[in-house]
């Protein structure tokens, strides 16, 4: 009991060890050590704050460009001579001139417009200054007298895409220098648009044609939208979720809740766990050679894609509703059978609505990692010029040839033109968006219902 | 509950499955990453000017566009290949034996392949195919002797050229374009610069020469790109000493970072392409199930469409993107209007 007699010695006498006072050296080690380590985390997690941060800017500073597009209003005169040589407005005969048709009458169109904006230029010949604008403005004036006839012969308002170099310039992209050495279109084109947006002809605005439009040729990037993929994952999230969601649940439950416990089962738990850290594009050879080669399944179809993504997410959904159906506590379960239900009551009336809300957040987080999962489309042709046309109803939705969402940022980023690059990154950003609202789901789910003992 | 899910979803299965069976009203396109996109613009045109749905083209390289046609006939099978290359007699091996007998061949137009580097970097603007043999073949001639490639810079065998480390990006053996860049640069250099002489002077055969002109040092010096061009792209950015082999028409919608080299003086453009005075280029070509024209609605219409004038010819907009235009495109429309197969009239 020396401490005792210490306490009460003269403070001019040195500390001794164990003083809660002052601090041994050895209690000082420990102390920077537990610093130094609280250290260590504070700079691991700034890094990783950093490179998130770093990762946002990208998407953003790219991405966000692809969100507004330039276009060009002109006055289009569509003469009868042209349009309808019988005059009979037969549209059968309207059909026979083809998109290239139009062409002339956008030249002399732009040839008006510039003289009036009153731009001094060398470039005069109007088919030289069809360059400005996008290859898809044909289609659209064709479009419209297909429609309706009766314009023919008048002189309509157009409002039509500029080409991706004229966008690239109004957005920063392209400027004179670039352009001196690029076939497809002359600084002195840029002069024409800078006097265009003066005289309020050309103007950018917000692109809701790529949220919801088709994909475009390798020719007018401009046009390319993402709306088309975009229901190609949709249907596929649909096949996967009537899918995965009852055969993962029901096999959960059976393992978990009536399996006996023996080597078997204990095999089958295993190959679950390990089925779920397969590469992705294994299930993709998978899909080609059971659904596509032996089921003979259409090719490029949303429905093999969901089938494909559906055996990729199971393992996911099963080991979740596992954990969740483990965290429902035995009592539950021997109240449950301690008033007389059967053992499948105990399960279907007790157990698993207590577990939903772990399901539910299990498979949200499953889809989500099927919604941007590119690899295995690789495989079942799901990337290309596919997204093209949009389902006429609900079957040929999952039938008709289709892409997905991150196929199609995956096959823009491929392409040559430097404004699909821009698209890319804007295709990332309407994923992103998607996958951060199905991750806001899952946790309001669960903060709503989540119950804990 | 489960049990209710489960059999609606097997029933929602089986139904879709059924109407599986319903006829396809869309041609399918598959192949070369080359064709792809001159066949993207060729089916956007048709989509918009006919009646019939766009057709739908997938890539995945000339090899595997064949094999998937030759898999036989039938609506689960793709109607149109795309290709850099000619058919081959394994293919067409592979076609008999799965019923694909009626070959239609397209010849669509020509591709340059282009040397392409950095547009900052060192002055790579003037190459002959002897220079890019001593550059990159495994083994070279020098002072009479064939030795193991010796180089390191261009400047080492040929003063006119830049002292830059030698470094090369060429396409992996699965493209089509190496096929082009190996006979027209790899083979004509080593023609050239009289190591092919050399070789068969030395005691090998004529075959053997021929496969050893073809070799590639490797080892960093010359990498194999198996991707596509935005990989040799994005290579050459970052190596300002890196020279490049691309497409024409890639070449042109990255001009503002890539400079192009000639080829024995000669620039290469869609004109000097036409009239073959840039050497190096090659035939792109579609193949046509003939069995599927009259069941897939579209299909012919579809090549008729693709060779016309107003696409393929010269001012078309298959040539604005840098496809150079067949000179005998009149011939290919004929061939496609009275749909001549493979071995006849050809």
């Amino acid at each position: 009991m020396t401490d005792a007699t210490s306490a009460s010695a003269p403070a001019s006498q040195p500390p001794r060890i164990g003083s809660i006072l002052h601090e041994s050296d050895r209690t000082k080690r420990r102390n920077a050590a537990e610093r130094r380590f609280r250290l260590y985390g504070v700079i691991a997690i700034s890094i990783g704050m950093l490179f998130l941060a770093a990762l946002l800017f990208a998407i953003v500073r790219n991405g966000i460009p692809a969100f507004t597009q330039t276009y060009m209003t002109v006055q289009i005169e569509l003469p009868a001579d042209v349009l309808d040589e019988n005059g009979n407005r037969d549209p059968e005969d309207l059909r026979k001139v083809s998109t290239f048709g139009y062409n002339p009458l956008i030249a002399a169109a732009l040839e008006r417009t510039v003289s009036e904006a009153g731009i001094e230029t060398e470039i005069t010949d109007g088919s030289d200054l069809r360059d400005m604008l996008s290859s898809a403005a044909g289609a659209q004036l064709r479009d419209t007298v297909l429609a309706d006839p009766d314009v023919i012969g008048t002189t309509q308002e157009f409002r039509l895409l500029a080409s991706s170099r004229v966008d690239g310039y109004m957005k920063g992209r392209v400027d004179r220098e670039s352009l001196a050495r690029d076939p497809n279109l002359s600084p002195e084109h840029l002069d024409v648009v800078d006097g265009l947006v003066d005289a309020g002809a050309i103007n950018r605005s917000f692109n809701w044609p790529f949220i919801t439009g088709s994909d475009a040729s390798e020719s007018r990037p401009e046009q390319a939208g993402m709306g088309v993929a975009i229901l190609g994952s949709f249907f596929m999230m649909l096949v996967v979720l009537v899918l995965s969601l009852p055969i993962g649940v029901a096999a959960s439950i059976y393992l978990e809740e009536f399996a006996p416990q023996n080597k078997f089962t204990d095999f089958i738990e295993v190959n679950i766990s390990n089925l779920a850290a397969v590469p992705s594009i294994v299930f993709g050879i998978l899909g080609l050679a059971v659904f596509i080669q032996f089921a003979h399944l259409p090719q490029s179809a949303p429905l093999v894609g969901g089938l494909t993504l559906t055996l990729m997410t199971l393992p996911t959904i099963v080991i979740s509703t596992r954990a969740s159906l483990k965290a429902v506590p035995p009592s539950i379960r021997d109240a449950a059978l301690g008033v007389g239900a059967s053992k499948m009551q105990s399960v279907f009336h007790h157990v698993l609505p207590l577990a939903m809300p772990g399901i539910l957040t299990g498979t949200i987080i499953g889809l989500a990692q099927a919604l941007g999962e590119t690899a295995p489309l690789l495989l079942i042709g799901m990337v290309g010029y596919i997204a093209t046309n949009y389902p006429d109803g609900v079957a040929s939705g999952f039938l008709d040839p289709n892409s997905a969402m991150p196929a199609q940022i995956f096959e823009w980023a491929k392409r040559a033109d430097p404004a699909y690059y821009e698209r890319a990154w804007g295709g990332i950003i309407i994923l992103l968006v998607f996958l951060l609202t199905m991750n806001l789901i899952a946790i309001l789910l669960r903060r709503r219902f989540e119950r804990r003992w | 509950m489960t049990s209710v899910k489960l059999t609606a979803s097997a029933l929602a299965i089986t139904a879709v499955c059924a109407t599986a069976a319903a006829a396809r009203d869309n041609v399918q396109i598959a192949g070369s990453s080359t064709v792809l996109p001159y066949a993207s613009i060729v089916a956007e045109a048709f989509g918009e000017n006919f009646d019939f749905p766009t057709p739908v083209v997938e890539s995945g390289g000339s090899s595997a566009g064949l094999k998937r046609f030759c898999e036989g006939v039938g609506e689960n099978t793709i109607d149109i290949a795309n290709s850099s290359r000619p058919i081959r007699e394994s293919d067409l091996e592979l076609c008999t034996e799965n019923g694909v007998d009626d070959i239609i061949e397209v010849r669509i137009g020509y591709d340059g392949i282009v040397f392409a580097s950095q547009l900052n970097g060192p002055e790579f603007t003037a190459f002959e195919a002897s220079d890019i043999f001593n550059a990159l073949g495994a083994k070279v001639l020098v002072d009479g002797e064939i030795v193991d490639n010796p180089h390191t810079q261009w400047a080492d065998f040929n003063a006119d050229l830049p002292a830059a480390d030698i470094l090369a990006f060429i396409p992996g053996t699965k493209h089509g374009t190496r096929e082009v860049f190996e006979e027209k640069v790899l083979l004509q250099g080593c023609e050239d610069t009289g190591a092919m002489q050399a070789m068969i002077d030395g005691g090998m055969s004529e075959d053997d020469a021929e496969d050893a002109c073809l070799d590639v040092r490797g080892n960093g010096v010359t990498v194999d790109i198996d991707g596509d061009y935005t990989e040799t792209l994005a290579r050459v950015d970052s190596n300002p000493n890196g020279i490049g082999v691309f497409g024409l028409a890639f070449y042109e919608n990255n001009t503002d970072s890539l400079k192009v080299a000639t080829i024995g003086g000669v620039e290469p453009k869609t004109e000097t392409i036409a009239s073959g005075e840039y050497p190096v280029s090659r035939p792109l070509f579609f193949f046509i199930k003939k069995a599927h024209i009259g069941v897939i609605p579209g299909l012919k219409e579809y090549a008729e469409f693709f060779v016309s004038d107003e696409i393929a010819g010269p001012n078309g907009p298959l040539s604005n993107y840098g496809l150079v235009s067949d000179p005998e495109l009149a011939q290919t429309q004929e061939a496609v209007a009275n749909e001549e197969t493979l071995g006849e009239g050809m």
